[in-house]
Parts: structure tokens; sequence; C-alpha cells
């Protein structure tokens, strides 16, 4: 016992080993990615920032029917709704989410009769202030422009599933 | 009584009782649409289908089919009727999915989403698709005026609006035209509704074809905090439930209350929450120069305060329709610790006094007693715009036995037929003297009712109605028939509490004149405050209407919705409301600021809460603090009354509400009552 201890410590095996172990490695393909500049793949069931989307006519989508305001876990949805000055339809006045309180459960997109309200797959908002995560309609608008190809693509896609 | 077997229960039921009612007696639920139990029965749902044995071999609406209907078996067993076999389970599922063909899929805009017989009932009884594959139908909205916003594509012709409206209403001016599914629910000429009940439809409908067009889009009923409160706008006193989010409230809807409002309540209580809103008085204000200016609580007191100490100065107040008993009991009190007695709740000329026993100021016979009138007689008023509820009471009684009624004063439309006897005081005396056909039939009554309107409320004329109501030969024993009509919630709270002049004190009229040099003014905005000179005027009150207009300091109270008040209807029930949203800004309970005010006065009155103020209250009035309970006035009083002097008044007769949605400050500030009265103004005039 003694002896093979005494061998392993003068030939240095565990150096050896290690030092083989860390060239398998050093030779391996990377799985870390260089993140700001590049990314990893997102499913198209990731619920990530919430945009409202718009009909392909400019039309938004909302109605202000409040379900997901009423299904919201966190009660972070706040709507205001009424009739619209021009044509009377119903329409919110105001849809706020605080996405401090937001969980993304993903119950709101579930909620919604008409996919105007999404989780889409943005993960990168972080702010400096929490002012700046009270996401007003204007802001979820705009997400949803900015965001609709990507939206589009993947609800087609998970589509077969539902 | 009958007895029938219900799903294997056997159950004993009046002979009257329909299917539908025996299978309520013994627990069975019955789904319906066209069905509602104060409206007659249409049987064209056809929701409501039964099983039964011993009646036709098939499916039987069980809401138009009576118990003694059915014959018994051979041997003398008694009818069955089953609710929960498979033929009533395929019946039920078959005239759902009949009525979903045509109703459109947009419950999630649709603003009886949540609240929708048709939506809960549908996923109680109906199966989960649908086998239509045709186009749906869609039908044109139709102009119902500024109340009732029409859907009309998801109309399921139930016909319980066109039901309401020619019964209950009185004003036959909706129907249904075109036959099967060309059939619509029109008002004829795309002409607005002019009844004060209209509001009713909406609660009515079971789905969502006629919703209420001022709360459009604003709110859902799971995000409503409901209140239960009575209301303020007229002296009935309706059971409404108020439904607030935050520091709104979003509407008001009626509770069922056999004794007052049935499950009715007019317009201006249903609509009447945007005033709530609009033309608050959230902070004190003084008056500097011309204008009034904002103040503290503190400069805004030491401003009455300065006023008040003046040696001599004469102080006086006036409650107006508005005011809970707490506040005016406070105020009461206030001015008694200032030794003055000049208090007044009463409109100028009225008679009302509250020392001649409470049988003088209430509707005696109870709301729920008009049913059982034989005849009635209005004197100087116009219910259906005084108390539309009262109004669609008497209405149902006229409807049952076809009373004789009487009207003196003016002739209005009141959608029952009557004679009327004349405008003033003349053709009352000639009915007393027993002239004319109506005297004949009056003689004859055992429980007849005389109405009197606060227009009319003259010692004279409540010297003739008492008389009238208590001098024919026929009359039941137990029968008293002299009925106040008040017009202001707080009234007969004010006359139960003794806010009259004291001895020495002045009345309305005088305090009017400009006799006070400090005048509080409770709430009071139907009155001319014109003519009060340089007397300094103290407003207790909501809404920047003519008492803040005319007033040098003003201290902001809170509404009805806003406080936990008590008041007295106008048959004497106490009841009290119920906060359900907080008063905006700086406003504070109205007896709370006579409470502090008196403090700053010198003379701190002896309570300090609510709680307090009300054994105070309950220590002198006990009465009082029997909620929802009736002190009955004694017939002896009315007697007494009658038995006072006799002479003819002159004065023609006439109603204090010239106009029915204008008739308080909160309704003065609501839009919706302002796009009402030129509504109304326009159907008056294509009428003449």
């Amino acid at each position: 016992m003694r002896a093979v201890q005494f061998l392993n410590a003068l030939l240095l095996r565990e150096f050896v080993s290690t030092f083989f172990l860390s060239m398998r490695y050093f030779f391996k393909p990377k799985p870390t990615i260089n993140y700001p500049f590049e990314k990893g793949h997102v499913s198209p069931r990731f619920r990530g920032e919430h945009a409202l989307r718009r009909y392909p006519n400019g039309e938004e989508r909302c109605i202000a029917c409040k379900l997901c305001e009423a299904i919201c876990p966190a009660q972070a949805i706040t709507i205001e709704a009424g009739p619209r000055q021009n044509d009377g339809t119903r329409r919110t006045v105001r849809y706020d989410i605080d996405m401090v309180k937001c969980i993304y459960c993903g119950f709101c997109q579930e909620a919604c009769p008409v996919d105007a309200i999404v989780e889409g797959p943005n993960f990168e908002f972080a702010t400096e202030t929490r002012e700046e995560l009270y996401f007003s309609k204007e802001r979820l608008l705009a997400n949803g422009d900015r965001w609709e190809r990507e939206i589009a693509h993947n609800l087609l896609a998970d589509a077969p599933y539902r | 009584m009958t007895s029938i077997k219900i799903d294997g229960q056997l159950v004993e039921v009046p002979d009257h009782y329909t299917l539908m009612q025996a299978a309520e007696a013994a627990g069975a639920e019955i789904p319906r649409f066209c069905y509602h139990e104060r409206l007659s029965v249409a049987g064209n749902c056809r929701m409501c289908l039964v099983e039964v044995k011993g009646g036709p071999p098939k499916p039987t609406a069980s809401c138009a089919m009576g118990v003694k209907d059915l014959r018994p078996g051979p041997n003398g067993e008694p009818p069955e009727m089953f609710t929960n076999t498979p033929m009533v389970k395929k019946a039920r599922e078959g005239v759902m999915e009949f009525l979903l063909i045509n109703h459109p899929l947009d419950c999630p805009i649709c603003d009886q989403g949540g609240e929708c017989d048709l939506q809960d009932q549908a996923m109680a009884y109906g199966v989960s698709g649908s086998r239509f594959d045709e186009n749906k139908r869609a039908v044109e909205d139709k102009y119902m005026g500024p109340l009732v916003k029409t859907s009309m594509t998801r109309c399921i012709q139930c016909t319980r609006c066109v039901r309401f409206t020619t019964e209950v209403a009185g004003v036959a001016e909706m129907g249904a035209i075109g036959r099967g599914e060309d059939m619509e629910i029109i008002t004829y000429l795309e002409k607005a509704l002019s009844s004060e009940l209209q509001g009713n439809v909406v609660d009515l409908c079971p789905v969502g074809a006629l919703t209420s067009k001022p709360y459009a889009f604003h709110a859902r009923p799971w995000e409503l905090t409901k209140t239960e409160s009575i209301d303020v706008m007229d002296a009935l006193g309706s059971s409404i439930r108020v439904d607030s989010r935050g520091s709104a409230v979003m509407r008001i809807l009626p509770r069922v209350n056999e004794a007052i409002n049935e499950e009715w309540i007019s317009d201006k209580t249903r609509y009447i929450w945007d005033g709530l809103k609009n033309q608050r008085l959230d902070r004190p204000y003084v008056r500097r120069g011309k204008k009034l200016a904002a103040a503290s609580w503190d400069e805004a007191f030491a401003a009455i305060a300065k006023a008040v100490k003046k040696p001599g100065a004469k102080i006086g107040a006036i409650a107006g329709d508005l005011a809970g008993v707490e506040e005016m009991f406070a105020l009461k009190a206030l001015l008694a610790s200032l030794g003055s007695t000049s208090i007044d709740a009463r409109p100028a000329g009225s008679a009302l006094d509250p020392n001649k026993g409470r049988a003088g100021y209430i509707f005696n016979p109870t709301i729920a007693g008009i049913e059982q009138a034989d005849a009635i007689l209005l004197i100087g008023t116009n219910p259906r715009h005084e108390a539309s509820v009262l109004n669609a009471r008497i209405r149902k009684a006229w409807r049952a036995s076809n009373l004789p009624i009487g009207v003196i004063g003016q002739a209005n439309d009141l959608t029952y037929s009557y004679t009327h006897l004349g405008v003033g005081g003349q053709s009352l005396a000639d009915l007393a003297a027993g002239k004319g056909e109506f005297a004949e039939s009056w003689a004859k009554a055992k429980n007849p009712l005389v109405i009197v309107g606060e227009g009319a409320a003259t010692a004279e004329v409540l010297a003739q109605a008492a008389a009238l109501a208590t001098s024919g030969n026929d009359i039941a024993e137990d029968w008293n028939g002299l009925a106040i009509l008040h017009n202001g919630a707080a009234r007969v709270g004010a006359l139960d509490i003794g806010f009259v002049p004291g001895k020495g004190g002045m009345n309305t009229a005088t305090l009017l004149k400009g006799d006070a040099d400090v005048l509080f003014v409770l709430g009071a905005d139907e009155y001319d405050l014109s003519t009060l000179g340089d007397t300094l005027v103290v407003y207790i009150g909501t809404h920047g209407d003519n008492g803040a207009h005319r007033a040098d300091i003003i201290l902001p109270g809170a509404t009805y919705t806003e406080k936990s008040a008590t008041y007295v209807n106008t048959e004497g029930r106490v009841q009290m409301t119920a906060r359900a949203v907080f008063p905006p800004g700086e406003a504070k309970e109205d007896w709370a600021i006579v409470r502090a005010l008196s403090g700053v006065l010198g003379n701190p009155l002896p309570f300090n809460s609510l709680a307090q103020l009300r054994a105070a209250i309950y220590a002198t009035f006990p009465h009082l603090a029997r909620i929802d309970t009736i002190e009955p006035g004694k017939l002896a009083q009315v007697k007494k009354l009658a038995n006072a002097s006799a002479k003819v008044s002159k004065a023609s007769f006439a109603s204090p509400i010239s106009e029915f949605y204008l008739s308080n400050p909160i309704a003065r500030a609501s839009a919706t009552m302002g796009e009402c009265a030129a509504t109304a103004a326009g159907l008056r005039q294509a009428a003449e």
C-alpha cells in the first residue's frame, strides 16, 4: 500500500491525469457563448417581455374584455376601458402592466380571446429604475410593433400543439 | 292545496301554482329566460321544459302549465313531474343549441359578460359544440334613448322588456315586429323611451341586448365592490346596491325589497352615479371680497366663529332634501347650544307638524299597503315624478282591481286612468261635500287612500285630506288612509327628530327672507337663496350648486354613498346607508363637520364618534334605533287632524318637481341626467 502511494507521488500520476483532463476539454467545442454578441436558442413557448399586438391593418387587437386582468395571479395588470371616441367600439383607455409584480406565468396570453397580449421572445429589458418597469399601453403596443414578426412566427410554430 | 310529485318527492302546493313554482317549492332548479316573477307569463323561450306524467307526452313548459292542469293517475295518484330525466336534459340541450344559433360569440366585448343568464345557462345546460354551419343572422341596433344601449343581434326574443314597459312601467312603447328569424324588438319609431323606470329593462334582459349606456364598457362585474345601501333620490328609500371600484361609484343596481321597491328603481336612482364625481366640493372655501377662495378647515371655522360670536347675532339653519338624521341631529344640537331654535327642514308653506303626531306626516298605509286600497285620491302630487316606483305600485293596484283614482292638481300622464277632479282647493271641498261621481265611489270605499303631495301640504288641505281618509262609513277599522308623499329623503327623519322651529324660532320662509345674521344651509339647494341679503351663509354640502353659489363659507360634506347615515322614508321606515367610497379631497362626513365646528365655537357637542352620536339619537328617539321597521302613526292623530280648520284654500296645487331628472344637486351635476332631461323635453315638445 505504501509502495503504491510512493510510486504515485514519484511519477506525479494525479498531476498528469489532471493535465490530460484539462486538455480534453480544451479541444472540445465550447458550450458557453459570448453572450451580448451571441445568443442561445429560445423556444417558441418562451415567456418573455409582454407585447400588445395589432391586426395587419394596424387596428389594435385588444378589446378590453379584462380577462387577462381577471386571471393575473400577481394582479400586475390594470385596465380601464370605455367606448372609443371615433367609433364607439370597446377599447382600453389604459392598459398597464407592472413588470415588477409580473411572475411571467403566461396566463394572460392564455386567457386572451384575440391573441392581443402575448409574452414575446424578448428577455432583455432590464432597466435602471423601477419606474421604467411600469409598462403603459403605448410601451406595450410599441413592443408589439417591434416584435410582431417573431411573435407571429412563434405562435405559428406552437399552434399544432394547442 | 294540491299534491304533486317532483323528481319522486311528494310536495303540497297551492292550487294556483305553476309547475315552475312547484319545482321551486320542492327545491328543484329550472332554467328560464322569458319567465319573470313580476311579469306576465310568455312561455316563449322554452328553456323551462320538464317531463310530466299526467299531461301531454312531450316536454312541457313549466312556467305556463299549472299544477292543476295535470291529471292524477288512474288510481288517484298525484301527477308527476321530472326535472332531471334524459328527456329533460335533451330538451334543454336542444333549446340551448337553437338559442345559440343566432347568438353572437361576442362575450368578451359584451357588457353582460360575467353576469349573463345565457352565458351561465349555456355552461350549465348546454352542449359544447354547435352543428349550425350557416350564417348567423344580424339585427340592426335600435335607438332607445340616452340610458339603454342596444345590441340587438344578441337578443333572444324573451320579450321581458316588452312586458315590463307595457305592464309595469305603463308605456306601450316597445314591441316585437316580424316573425320567426325576422322578429325584432323595437320602439316602433326609433324614439327614446319615455318611462322613468326604463333602466330596469337592463336588469331584466337575460342577455346583453339591452345594456346600460352610461356604464358601457367601464367595468366588469367581478372587479366591483358591492355595497348594500339605500337610495335618497326620492323619499321612498329604495333598496340599492352600490357597485364601486377604487374611489369611484361605477353603477347602482336595485335590491329586492318587497315592502318598498319590489325590484325596480327609477332612472334617477340608477344613473345618478356620474353626478357623484362632477362638481364636487372637495375643500373648504371662504368668500373674500366677491370671490370664493379656497381655505383650510381652520380658516373656515375661524370665519364662522367670528360671525357667530358677534353679540346678538341671530342664527338659523335649513336642512335640505339629502341630509341624514345624524347631521341634522348634530346641527340641531349645535344651534341649541348657541341658543337658537330657528331651524327648519320643510319647504316654505308646509304645515307638516311633528307636534301633531307622526301619523300627520308619514305615508300611513305603507307602500305595500297601496295594493289593499280600493280608492285612491292624489292631491297636489305627480307620483310619477316624485316617486316613480310608488307610481308603479299604484299602477299595479290599478291593474289588479281597476280601482277608482281621483286627481286634484295638475293632470299629468300617470300611466293609469284617473278622474281629474280639478286643480285646487275648491275641487277638494266639493269632493268632501260629496259632489260628483267620484265622490260616490269614494264613499263606498273600505280602504280609501289619500296621497297628499308636499306641494299641497298646507294646514287646510291636510285637514280635508285627513277627513276624506277617515270620514267614510264603510272604512275598515284598522285602515289608516292618510298618506303624505314627501319629496326629500331627509324630510321624515327631520320631522322625527324635530328639526322644526322651536319656541320663537324662525321657519324656512322667514329665514329665507334674510332675517337671520348667520344661516347654516345643510345641503338645501332647492330654495331661492337670492333673497337672503347680507346674511352670512354657511353651506355644508357636496356639490357646487345653488347653495354653494350664494354661500359665504363652504364646508365640503359627503354624499349618501360616502357615509353611513340614517334616513327615514316617507312611510316612516328607518333605514341606513352604507359607505361605498370615501369622500373626495378634504371633504368630511357632515356630522363630523358640525362636531368639529362646535369645538371651535367653544361648546363641544357631547359625542366624538358616530357610535356615540347614534347612542345620543337613540336615547332621545328610540324608534330610530329600529332599522328597517316602521313606527306606525296613530289613527286618532289623523282624526284629530281632520277636526282642525275646514277652510277652503283657493290656490291650485302643483307638484314641487318641475323636472324629474334635475331635482337635486347630484342630479344636476350628472351629465347623464342632463341628457335625459333634454331628451324628455324633446319628447314633450314632439307630443305637443
